[in-house]
């Protein structure tokens, strides 16, 4: 099933590897730095990063980018979408990168809108 | 797929893949379609959290003061070390299952046995975690009082800065209040579980101790949560009305109560996704075993439920990062 034309680079074309055994080695290697840093900045929060970037922490975002970052090589590398068409591709990825972002940024801003409602005005959930 | 690889369908037509729509197989696409629609479900449930976490954003609850546990170590405060060793194992055990796939490539059934019973094992293991965090959460650990509002109250000695559990600092009142069963009382009524102390013997208590003073749900400018002045804390204890131990659905000692709605469905059902994967690779490992593959001339199978295996893990990533981390 196509595992003749496995494609064995990582980071566009940075890292090669000799077998595709060797290439998810070298993957769960870089998932452990990636899930290492985050819990590392997760104990340690640096003051620096809790600068608020669109509303939402600068830590939070390198949480969110690191966690997509993840997503990509458990969805490229272990799920072997590098090695389907790209037709394949797009109909798994294209959905989700749509509607999923779609979605928190609808919830978000309506939840954003409660929350000023709640604080501001003479509405109470201390009684 | 070789025996179809003569036929007359031109390999250019359907999205590239000739006889099968973008080189995928019937079943490999079939996975594909219920892994792209299931990760819609988790991430509408994700994205609920976040708007109740938006919506409460100045009283939501800090994970890494919820989740302190490690096994076997008591009394150590060890924010997230557990669900970080959690991610790890459920990582590791893509890791083998990513490699039972490359061995049924080569048709190497002894390596996919092997790499198969690793990845039950790790997942059972992840499984194992998850019950026992269920576990904590539930029966608490500081204990706390609510008020009338919902508003949790938690107890905080200003000498040391540390939480003060209120088994700890309660006194004895002596009363007669016992736990309401149906069978020894009104038979259509009955009450859950007392708590071990009465409100009152909460607030006696607190009276008493000079050092106590009252952290709140709130959470000030810099995200810590507000602890409040001795005095301030008495006049706020008066509205207390409920002692509150661990979780559950309707009470959470650990501040607001969506959080343990969230905590219990969020990643009950993606524990549900990681048994029901456990399940499908123990049957699969027999199918290996008994060489159904074998005889079949490919591994497909083993693909298959490697990519919903894949996928528990792709989800975990987001549940730890949206649950602990942010």
């Amino acid at each position: 099933m196509g595992h003749e034309t496995e494609n064995l680079a990582i980071f566009r074309g940075l890292l090669k590897f000799k077998s595709n055994v060797q290439k998810i080695w070298g993957v769960l290697i870089f998932l452990s730095i990636v899930t290492t840093i985050e819990v590392a900045l997760g104990i340690i929060k640096p003051e620096i990063l809790s600068t608020p970037v669109l509303r939402i922490k600068l830590l939070n975002w390198i949480f969110i980018i690191l966690t997509i970052v993840k997503a990509y090589y458990i969805a490229w590398d272990f799920m072997h979408i590098r090695d389907e068409k790209s037709s394949l591709q797009g109909s798994v990825v294209f959905p989700l990168i749509f509607l999923i972002p779609f979605l928190a940024l609808i919830l978000l801003l309506e939840a954003d809108y409660i929350f000023d409602v709640m604080n501001e005005n003479f509405v109470s959930w201390n009684f | 797929m070789e025996a179809t690889s003569s036929s007359q369908v031109d390999e250019s037509s359907v999205w590239g893949g000739g006889k099968q729509p973008m080189n995928a197989s019937y079943g490999k696409l079939m996975m594909w379609f219920f892994i792209v629609s299931d990760g819609l479900s988790f991430s509408g449930l994700l994205v609920s959290y976040g708007f109740s976490r938006f919506k409460n954003i100045d009283s939501w609850p800090i994970a890494d003061q919820v989740f302190t546990h490690f096994p076997f170590m008591h009394g150590i405060d060890a924010p997230m070390y557990y669900v970080a060793f959690m991610t790890f194992v459920l990582i590791i055990s893509s890791v083998t299952m990513v490699l039972a796939v490359d061995a049924g490539h080569h048709m190497k059934k002894n390596k996919v046995i092997f790499y198969m019973f690793l990845t039950i094992i790790f997942g059972a293991t992840f499984v194992g975690s998850q019950a026992w965090e269920w576990k904590t959460f539930i029966q608490g650990d500081y204990g706390a009082l609510e008020t009338k509002g919902g508003q949790i109250l938690q107890f905080v000695n200003s000498e040391t800065g540390k939480r003060a559990p209120i088994n700890d600092f309660s006194i004895q009142i002596p009363s007669e209040r016992q736990t309401h069963e149906s069978s020894n009382g009104i038979w259509y009524l009955s009450e859950s579980k007392l708590s071990s102390f009465s409100i009152n013997e909460v607030k006696h208590g607190f009276e008493v101790n000079d050092k106590l003073v009252i952290r709140l749900q709130k959470i000030d400018e810099k995200g810590r949560k507000i602890i409040l002045s001795r005095e301030e804390s008495l006049i706020h204890i008066q509205n207390a009305k409920e002692v509150v131990e661990g979780a559950n659905l309707i009470h959470n000692e650990y501040g607001h109560r969506l959080f343990a709605d969230f905590f219990f469905f969020i990643t009950g059902f993606h524990g549900f996704h990681v048994f029901s994967g456990v399940v499908i690779n123990i049957i699969i490992f027999f199918n290996v075993i008994l060489g159904t593959y074998e005889k079949r001339g490919n591994y497909e199978m083993v693909e298959k439920v490697g990519l919903y295996w894949h996928f528990v893990d792709l989800v975990w990533v987001f549940v730890f990062t949206f649950f602990y981390l942010v």
